[in-house]
Order: structure tokens, then sequence, then C-alpha cells
């Protein structure tokens, strides 16, 4: 029988994942937008797991808000990243450091 | 009111107009002020003097203001008005009054004279403040502001490093005796636990005998007090020793020569010795200290006057030579003619110092002697003035007439006191001081036959060439004249004056030579029986020693004639060597040649000093510097924090990468530690 504790650990996992993925990632940005994705996706999915357990719908509708709005922000942010790329012609992380005081 | 108020605090006043005023009140104005200030004192002064003179005043003290009041110790400020005071008074504030008119002719061309006049305010008033101080603590006060104006009023040409160094010096060296002084007031204060002058000069006698521990060893207290408070004597009235920075005062305007390093301030450590003479009194040891002392500048000054090129360096070690008379004389207990000394010396010094000081003026700021010379018949006025002063000072006088010019008085009842004291220091003094008196002599007559006859030698002097070409030279370029700076005479040269007429000083300047010639004339006959003869004139307020007074008139005539015949086989000496046979200086000074170069050098003094002292203290403080202050200090100080804060900040500026990652983590970081310590917590 699969419990609420294989759900937790699951989305921990992703969850896990996708912070590594911005952090450990050297490739580009695309990966960082990539795994901001798989964090969301956790939430999600423990949302949905603890709606389930706890038969209450809200944490269903939380994730379907959810969902909109990652999809705002990844076209968002793949918007920015197409500007930035015609701009200086790289989306590579480690020439992405003029953030400095 | 009482006039001591006035005539104290009038040069205080115009001292303070004049210096905050200085430019925006203007040379006329600040010039009023502070002459009219000083001719007011000195015309209060008088009477007071007059009426002690006459015997018809008494003692008194005039309370100004409370000062201190701690515990068991009290003191204020009040001003003690006595024989003894008032003598000082007309002193002070007469010489005082007549160089500040002397100085508006002398000072004409300078561009500070409001600050000129308001120091030498300044000054008197410091000095009457010594001179009426009721306890020590304010003669201390009055002591050190005359020691500050010194400082001010040699270097007031300060643009001059030879002026400023010798401001330092003067200031250094007497920093030096002010020491020993200070150390004398404590050590009064913890003997007699009172720093009021009457109280401790009424206990002074009881203290005679005991003794006072200090570091495991029993000393005389009353001879450890005295020779402390003689030590800043020694400093103030350049005795030997730490007589090094008056000659070096000369650095300063000529005036100012004249009333602080001749006729007032040197002589505050005789006033200082005389005012505690029962003190000294109590201690037979410190009193032959200050005959031998005194004996010995009187000696060494002479001989170092006599070989002297530059008029006011001999007339600075005159002084010097003058100041010893004085304190052996205290020394030998004869206190008022030490006083008297110091009367008659005042009113001749100051005489000799500004005739001196005419005498550059006409010459165009030229102080060599060897450039001098046949001036008689162009400034006659300053030669008739100088005359006086230097038969004053040699001690002209007929013994039978008992009449004479003021130092014939003065220095012969010195010399008497000392030989009928009959002990031996006072017969060692006795001898020098007849030796001295021959050298003074010599020197004296020596500075007016080169200055005023013969032949003029103008013509190699560069400052009568520049006057003569037209370049006009600023009295502040005044220069010092021990340096060869100057040409061989130039047999070519037809008459030797290269064209050039000095011209007779103002009136503002032979006003107060005039004044001053009367007198170094009349001071002697006119007040020697009140000074010499009258335990009533003093009234106690010197210890005045009736047995010596008396003795004095029972020495042999040989003694009495001595100083008479020693002053004119000087007289001779000088005439013969500078007049008669002028190539017998040059030919003596080959034949001594070791002895004059000696004595030329005033006996190594400084040299000693600066190879014992100065070159130490620098030494010292080079090291304090590179390695204690940059060494130490600096670098794990100021540097040492600088360089934690360059280098921490360089680890810190890896922190900002600029990459975004790195930036999230941290945020990360802190998101986790700020739940965990909420959820922990």
């Amino acid at each position: 029988m699969i419990g609420i504790e294989h759900y937790v650990v699951v989305s921990s996992i992703l969850f896990v994942l996708g912070v590594l993925g911005i952090f450990l990632n050297r490739k580009n940005i695309i990966v960082i937008l990539m795994a901001i994705e798989l964090i969301l996706l956790a939430v999600n999915l423990n949302l949905v797991a603890f709606s389930s357990f706890l038969g209450d719908l809200t944490g269903q509708v939380f994730a379907m808000f959810v969902l909109t709005v990652a999809a705002g922000e990844a076209a968002v942010g793949l918007a920015i990243l197409v500007i930035y790329f015609r701009g200086r012609g790289t989306i590579a992380v480690d020439d992405v450091n003029r953030m400095k005081g | 009111m009482h006039p001591i108020l006035f005539i104290v605090f009038l040069p205080l006043l115009a001292a303070i107009i004049a210096g905050l005023g200085n430019k925006a009140l203007g040379n006329v104005p600040a010039k009023v002020v502070t002459t009219a200030a000083l001719f007011v004192s000195c015309a209060l002064s008088w009477p007071i003097f007059i009426s002690f003179l006459g015997g018809t005043a008494e003692a008194s003290v005039v309370p100004v203001l409370k000062w201190v009041q701690s515990g068991a110790m009290s003191f204020d400020w009040a001003l003690r008005v006595d024989t003894l005071t008032a003598v000082m008074l007309v002193v002070v504030t007469s010489v005082s009054a007549l160089v500040h008119l002397y100085s508006w002719g002398y000072m004409d061309e300078d561009p500070d004279q409001p600050r000129f006049f308001a120091y030498l305010s300044l000054f008197t008033f410091a000095m009457l403040m010594l001179v009426t101080a009721d306890n020590l603590v304010q003669m201390f006060f009055g002591w050190e502001g005359v020691g500050l104006a010194s400082y001010l009023l040699i270097g007031f040409w300060f643009r001059k490093p030879s002026a400023c160094a010798a401001a330092i010096k003067a200031f250094v060296v007497n920093r030096v005796g002010d020491l020993g002084f200070m150390l004398g007031i404590f050590g009064t204060y913890l003997v007699f636990q009172t720093t009021s002058i009457p109280e401790i000069l009424a206990a002074a006698p009881g203290m005679a005998g005991s003794t006072i521990g200090f570091l495991g060893h029993r000393f005389d207290t009353m001879t450890v007090l005295c020779i402390l408070l003689f030590i800043g004597a020694m400093g103030k009235s350049a005795q030997l020793g730490l007589h090094t920075w008056l000659p070096d005062a000369m650095e300063g305007p000529t005036p100012v020569s004249a009333l602080i390093h001749a006729a007032t301030m040197v002589t505050a450590g005789v006033f200082m010795v005389c005012r505690l003479s029962p003190m000294f009194e109590a201690s037979p040891t410190a009193l032959a200290l200050v005959t031998f002392v005194g004996a010995a500048t009187c000696f060494f000054a002479a001989t170092v006057g006599t070989t002297q090129w530059d008029i006011k360096r001999v007339i600075a070690y005159s002084t010097c030579s003058q100041l010893g008379y004085m304190f052996f004389a205290a020394g030998v207990g004869a206190y008022n003619a030490a006083m008297f000394h110091l009367f008659t010396h005042a009113f001749f010094k100051a005489l000799l110092f500004l005739g001196a000081g005419s005498v550059i003026h006409a010459m165009h700021h030229e102080q060599d002697m060897r450039y001098y010379g046949g001036l008689r018949k162009h400034i006659p006025l300053t030669f008739w003035a100088m005359t006086a002063g230097t038969l004053a000072i040699t001690g002209v006088g007929v013994y039978w007439l008992h009449a004479g010019f003021a130092g014939f008085h003065s220095k012969d009842a010195i010399l008497e006191a000392a030989f009928a004291s009959g002990t031996e220091h006072g017969m060692f003094a006795f001898w020098v001081g007849v030796i001295a008196a021959l050298m003074t002599s010599f020197y004296s007559w020596r500075l007016v036959f080169l200055t005023f006859f013969g032949k003029p030698r103008w013509a190699a002097s560069e400052h009568i060439q520049h006057a003569v070409h037209g370049h006009h030279e600023h009295p502040d370029e005044e220069e010092s004249h021990a340096d060869a700076h100057h040409h061989v005479p130039d047999p070519h040269h037809g008459d030797g004056t290269a064209g050039y007429h000095p011209h007779e000083s103002p009136l503002s300047m032979l006003v107060p030579l005039g004044l001053l010639a009367l007198g170094a004339v009349c001071a002697g006959f006119a007040f020697s029986p009140a000074f010499l003869e009258s335990a009533g004139f003093w009234k106690g307020s010197l210890a005045y020693d009736e047995h010596l007074m008396h003795a004095m008139h029972e020495v042999p005539l040989w003694v009495k004639l001595s100083a008479t015949v020693v002053m004119l086989l000087g007289l001779y000496t000088a005439w013969y060597a500078y007049l008669r046979n002028p190539r017998f200086p040059a030919a003596v000074v080959e034949q001594m040649g070791v002895v004059h170069k000696f004595v030329f050098n005033k006996w190594y003094f400084d040299e000693l000093y600066n190879f014992l002292f100065v070159r130490p203290a620098f030494w010292l403080g080079r090291v304090l510097w590179k390695q204690g202050d940059v060494g130490i200090i600096d670098r794990f100080g100021p540097n040492g924090a600088a360089w934690v804060v360059a280098h921490g900040s360089r680890v810190a500026q890896r922190v900002q990468s600029g990459y975004l990652y790195s930036y999230a983590l941290v945020m990360l970081i802190g998101l986790v530690m700020g739940i965990s310590w909420v959820v922990v917590r």
C-alpha cells in the first residue's frame, strides 16, 4: 500500500534535486528554470498528496494555482532568457556574473 | 583704591588692548596705549618709592582675589608693597616706560609694532606680579610670565631661524632652573606648611639646623631648600652653568635686550634671593654656594666679554658679570648692597643697551665693532650717553669726595662687603671681583674706543654697503654677526666710510638715553645713604646685617681704592691697546693663542652642553621616534588596524562573486537557519 510517507519522500527528493539543480548547475540558465519547475512540482505533489490524505480539496485547488503561476513564470523566464541571449550571446551560467555591488 | 593696583594692572590692560587689537587697532594707537599705561605706572611708582625713602610709608599687602583654597593649603592673589618691592617697582616701571618710548624710534620700520608693544607691556605686568608677590606661588606665576614674555620677545623676528633657536634655548635653559625653583617651592611648603612669604621668613630661623630625610639620607633642611631655590635664581639670572641662553637672547630687538636681558628680568633671581634672605641666612652652606657661583660667573663672563666683537654680546656678557657681583654680594650677606647694585645697574645697563641700539640704528644694523670707529663726531649725543653709561659701569668716582657715577657706589660697596665679611669665600669673591672689575673697565672702554674713536672702518661692512648702494634692508633680516660674512678691509677705499653718513637717532630714542644717563650719573650718590647705611629704609624687607655694614667702613684704605685702581688700569690698557697701538691686541692674541681661543669661544660651554645634553637628547628622541613610535605604536596601533581592515575586506570581497547561484545558496542557508531557529526554539 502506498501511504502518505511515500509521497512525502518522493516530493522531498524532487525538491532537493531542484535545489541542487540550481546550485550545482554549471551549464546554462535554462537548467535553472527547469530546476525551479522541479521545485514547484515537488510542492504540488505535496499539496495534492496531503489534500487526498486529509480529504480537503483546498490543497488541490492550490496545486492548480501553482501550476498556473509556474506556467506564467516559465513563460516570463524564457522570454527574459531570449532577450538576454540576444544581448550577450550566451546563457552559460558562468558568464552571468554581473550582479556585483 | 591703592595705586599699586593701577601700577600692576594698567600694563596688563594695555597689553590686552594692543595685543587683541593688533593690526585692527593700528600702530599708533597701540603704541600710545601701551606707552601711556607704562608712564602712568611709572608716575605712580615713584611716590611710593619716595615715601619709603622718606620713611613715611609702611609695608602693606593689598588683596586682589581669592586664588586657591584646598584643605589646609590656601593662598590668594595679593600685592605686597614694602621697601624691596618699591625699589623694584621704580626700576621696572621706569626702565620699561623709557624702553617703550625708545621703541617708537627703534621699531619704527617694523611691520608688527602692536604685537611688539603688547609683548613689552605683558612682560612688565608679569615682572610687576613677580616683585609684588606675597606668596611663592604668585612669585612663580610672575617668574613664568616673564619667561614667556622673554621667549616671545627673543623670537619676535620669528622669520629669522637664529632668533627662533635663541628663543627656544632661553626657554629650555630656564626650564632647568625653574625645575629647581619648583622643587624649592614644594619643599618649602612641605617644611613650613604655607606658601606665604612673610610666614615662611618668620619661621625660617627656627628651622636652621633641622634635617630632612630623602632617599635614606639626612640633609640640612634649609640648605636643601635654599640650594633648590638658588638653582631657580641661577636659571633666570644667567649664572655660570645656566648662563648660555643670555648671550643668544641678543637675537631679540635691542630695546628688549635693554629691558628684559639687562635691567629687569635677569635680576629676578637676585630679587628672589634678597626677598628670601632670612631663609638663606639660615644656611651658611647655601650662602657659600651663592658666593662661589656669583664670583665664578662674574669672572667667567668678564673674560668672555673682553674678546667678543658683537657690541650687544659684549654688553650681554657684561650683564652676566654684573649679576655675578650681585649674587656674591648676597652670598656674603650684603643683600642691601646687592639690591643697590641691581638698582644702579638697571639704569646704566639699560642705558648702554639703548645706546648700543642707537649705534646699531645709525650703522644700519651693523653690530660688529670691527666695522665701527670714529662715530663720535657723527652721533655725538649717543656718544655722550654711552660714555656716561661706561663711566657708571666701570665705577668712576673719587673716594675722598664720596662722589662718583652709579657703579662707583654700588660696586665698591659690594667689594668692601665681600672683604669685610672676613670669610674664606668672601675673600675669594673679593679678589675675583677686583680682577673682574679690571676686565669690566677694559671691555667697557674697549667698546667705547672701538665704536666712537679711531678712524671709520665701515667700508668693509656688508650692511653699510647695502645702505650705500641703495638696497634698503628690512629689519627682519638683521643677522647674527658671529660669522665672517664681511670682506677684508679694503685699503684702497679712501677714508673707510664708504661714503656712508650715520645719522643721529630720533628724539624718541634720545630722550630715554638722556633720562637713563641722568640715572647712571646720579643714582649712586643720591641713593647710596638710604640703600647702604639705613636699616630703617629696608624695614625688615630683607636681612639687613648691621655688623657687616659697619665693618664695611672699617676696611683698609687699599681695599676701598682697589676698584678705582683697577678701573684706571683697565682704562689705560684699553686706551693703549685700541687707540695708541692698534697692533697690540693682535699681538696678544697671537701670543696667547690657545687661551684666547678658549675664551673667545665662551669657554666652550655651548659645545660641552651640545655634547653632554643636546646630542644625547636628540639621540634618545630619534630612538623613541623610529623604534618606539614608528616601530611599535604605529605598527601595531593605527597601521595594524588599517592592515587588518584592508586584508579582511579583500577576503570578504570574494563572497560577492556576482553568480546568481551562490547568492541563492546564501539565501537558502539563511532561510534554513532562520527557520531552524524558529522551530528549534
